[in-house]
C-alpha cells in the first residue's frame, strides 16, 4: 500500500538577514543557536521537511525560538520563505511547488485548503467584528455570497464550538480567552479545509479551558478526518493529540517518530532533556 | 505459518546527560507460529518488556530484525516499517496491553471501547453492541460504563484495558503483565478471554509474573536468563 501525503514539505528554509560568507554555506556555517555570530543572520527554519497524511495529527514540539511558529507562518503564507518546496495532493496543483504560485493562487489555497488557528486570537480574528461576522468573512473569502446560508453555517459552527447563539452577534473582544479560541477554531473550519494548522492554541489558557479546546480538536479530527499540524511546546498536548511527532531545535528537525516512542525512548540529547523535564 | 520471527534482536539505550549506554537485551532469537502463545520469563530488569515494547515500536529499533506476517502488508520487518505502517498495524492487527491504562482523558469507558471498534472500520451500531458485550464479559459494573476511568480501581482499569485490546480481535497481541494486580476472579476472566482469542487464531506473546497463570496457556516459554548467553530454551511449559 502506498499512501500519498496530503501535504509534502521539502527543505523549507527561512532566514532573517542577508547572511555573510561565514554562514552562506549550509555545511560550513557555525551558528550560535540559530544565528550567525558574525553577521547576526537568524536561520529560523533550516531544511525542514515533513509529510502530513490524510486524517492524521502531526505534532511539532520544541522550545521557544526553535522555529515552530515560523514554519507554520511560512506554510500558511503569512511570511515568505527563503527557499523550499511544498506540494499539495490536489488534482489542480499536481507537481506544482505552491511557494512558486502567484499571490492570487496562494490566496485561493489559503481560503479553500487551509485553516489556521493562532496562539493569539488577535491574529486570527477581527476583534471589532461580530463572531458570526468573523466566520462570514472567511466564507466570503472562500467565494460564498449567499447571506442566509452563511448565517446558517456560522450558527452551526458556533454551536459546535459551544458559543451560545445569543452571543453570536457579539464581538470576540468581549469574550474570555477560551471562547475567543473557540471562535477562532469555528472560523478556521468554516471553509471545510482539508488541512488545519494549530499554533500553540492552548497556551495561556487555564487547565479546564485547555481541556475543552483539546477535546474539540480531537472531536474535529474524529468526525471530519481533517489533517492537522499541531505546534506546541507542551508535551502533554502533543501526547494527547498527535500520532506522530517531530522535535525541533534551533530551526532544524532533530528527531521524529511515533509520539509514544518519542516520549518513552527519545534518541537525541535535547529530546531526552525535554521528556525528562516532563516527568 | 510463522507469524513472528525475532532475529538477533538487541536494544541499547543511550542516556546522553549521564554519558552512558545500557544494553538492555541482545542476541534474542525466537519465532512463533500463528495461534501460538509464547510466554517470556525472567527476573525483573532482564528485558522482558523491552522485547514487547520493541515489537510494538514504542522503543526505537536498534539491532536485528522483527519479521511479522501482516494480513495487509505481507511479511514486514517491524524494525524497518514506516511510522504510518506501524500506526496502521496498531489500529488493525497488533494489540498491546500493559498494567497501566493510558487513554484519552475525559472519555467514558464505553466511548473508549467503542472508539477501538470504530477504528477497525465497523459501524457505530456494531461498535455499540460489541462494546456492551465486552464490558459485560469483563464484568465491569454497568454503572461505570458512562464514567471516566480515572476514578476506577486498579482492577477495573485493567479489565477495561484488556477489553479495549481484545475487542479488536488482533492478529498479534502483546501482553505486558496485564494481570499484575488482579484478584483471582478477574484473572480467570482474562484467562477465558485469552483462551477465546487463541482459539480464534490470535498469536500471543506475554509476560506474566505468576507462573501459575501461564501454566497450560502458553505453548512455549522464552527464558531471558538462558537467552542472554545465546541459547533459547523452547519447550512445553509443564514439561520444563
Amino acid at each position: 500500500m502506498h499512501e500519498e501525503p496530503i501535504l509534502h514539505v521539502r527543505n523549507l528554509n527561512k532566514q532573517f538577514g542577508k547572511g555573510c560568507i561565514h554562514c552562506f554555506d549550509k555545511r560550513e556555517r557555525q551558528l550560535e543557536k540559530n544565528y550567525c555570530p558574525i553577521c547576526g543572520t537568524v536561520y529560523a527554519c533550516q531544511d525542514v521537511s515533513l509529510d502530513l497524511f490524510p486524517g492524521e495529527i502531526l505534532g511539532i514540539v520544541g522550545e521557544s525560538g526553535s522555529g515552530k511558529s515560523t514554519m507554520m507562518q511560512c506554510l500558511y503564507f503569512d511570511a515568505p520563505v527563503t527557499s523550499g518546496e511544498v506540494y499539495l495532493n490536489n488534482a489542480e496543483l499536481t507537481g506544482q511547488n505552491i511557494f512558486d504560485l502567484s499571490q492570487q493562487k496562494k490566496r485561493y489555497i489559503r481560503n479553500h485548503k487551509y485553516g489556521m488557528v493562532y496562539q493569539n486570537p488577535v491574529n486570527g480574528l477581527k476583534m471589532n467584528f461580530s463572531s458570526i461576522g468573523n466566520i462570514a468573512e472567511k466564507l466570503i473569502a472562500a467565494g460564498n455570497r449567499n447571506v442566509s446560508s452563511m448565517e446558517a453555517t456560522g450558527k452551526r459552527l458556533l454551536e459546535h464550538v459551544q458559543i451560545p447563539l445569543f452571543r453570536s452577534k457579539e464581538e470576540p473582544r468581549n469574550f474570555s480567552g477560551g471562547m475567543q479560541q473557540r471562535v477562532q477554531i469555528a472560523k478556521a473550519l468554516s471553509n471545510n479545509p482539508p488541512i488545519l494548522f494549530l499554533d500553540e492554541v492552548t497556551t495561556g489558557l487555564d487547565l479546564s479551558v485547555q481541556a475543552n479546546v483539546l477535546d474539540l480538536i480531537k472531536e474535529i479530527q474524529r468526525k471530519w478526518g481533517i489533517s492537522m499540524i499541531v505546534v506546541s511546546h507542551d508535551l502533554a498536548v502533543i501526547r494527547m493529540l498527535a500520532d506522530r511527532t517531530m522535535v525541533m531545535l534551533n530551526g532544524a528537525v532533530i528527531e521524529e517518530g511515533l509520539t509514544d516512542q518519542i516520549l518513552e525512548d527519545p534518541q537525541q540529547a535535547y529530546t531526552q532533556r525535554l521528556v525528562y523535564s516532563l516527568l | 505459518m510463522t507469524m513472528l520471527q525475532v532475529k538477533d534482536f538487541g536494544k541499547r539505550f543511550t542516556i546522553h546527560h549521564l554519558g552512558k549506554t545500557r544494553q538492555a537485551v541482545e542476541h534474542i532469537h525466537f519465532s512463533l507460529e500463528q495461534g501460538g502463545f509464547l510466554g517470556i520469563v525472567g527476573k525483573s530488569g532482564s528485558g522482558k518488556s523491552t522485547i514487547l515494547k520493541s515489537i510494538y515500536r514504542t522503543y526505537y529499533p536498534d539491532t536485528g530484525n522483527i519479521i511479522y506476517d501482516s494480513a495487509h502488508y505481507g511479511l514486514i520487518d517491524l524494525t524497518q516499517a514506516t511510522e504510518r505502517e506501524i500506526l496502521y498495524l496498531r489500529k488493525h492487527e497488533i494489540g498491546y496491553v500493559s498494567q497501566f491504562l493510558d487513554v484519552m482523558p475525559r472519555t467514558t469507558s464505553r466511548e473508549l471501547v467503542e472508539t477501538a471498534i470504530l477504528e477497525m472500520g465497523e459501524t457505530e451500531e456494531t461498535a455499540k453492541l460489541e462494546a456492551e458485550k465486552v464490558l459485560t464479559h469483563f464484568e465491569l459494573d454497568q454503572k461505570l460504563w458512562d464514567h471516566y476511568p480515572n476514578t476506577f480501581s486498579g482492577g477495573e482499569k485493567l479489565r477495561l484495558n484488556i477489553a479495549m485490546a481484545t475487542v479488536k480481535k488482533p492478529r498479534l497481541l502483546l501482553l505486558d503483565e496485564p494481570t499484575a494486580s488482579l484478584d483471582q476472579q478477574s484473572k480467570m476472566k482474562v484467562r477465558e478471554m485469552i483462551e477465546k482469542l487463541k482459539a480464534s487464531g490470535t498469536t500471543l506473546v506475554g509476560i506474566f509474573h505468576d507462573i501459575e497463570f501461564m501454566d497450560g496457556l502458553c505453548d512455549h516459554v522464552f527464558d531471558m536468563q538462558i537467552s542472554q548467553v545465546g541459547l533459547v530454551k523452547e519447550g512445553v511449559m509443564h514439561e520444563s
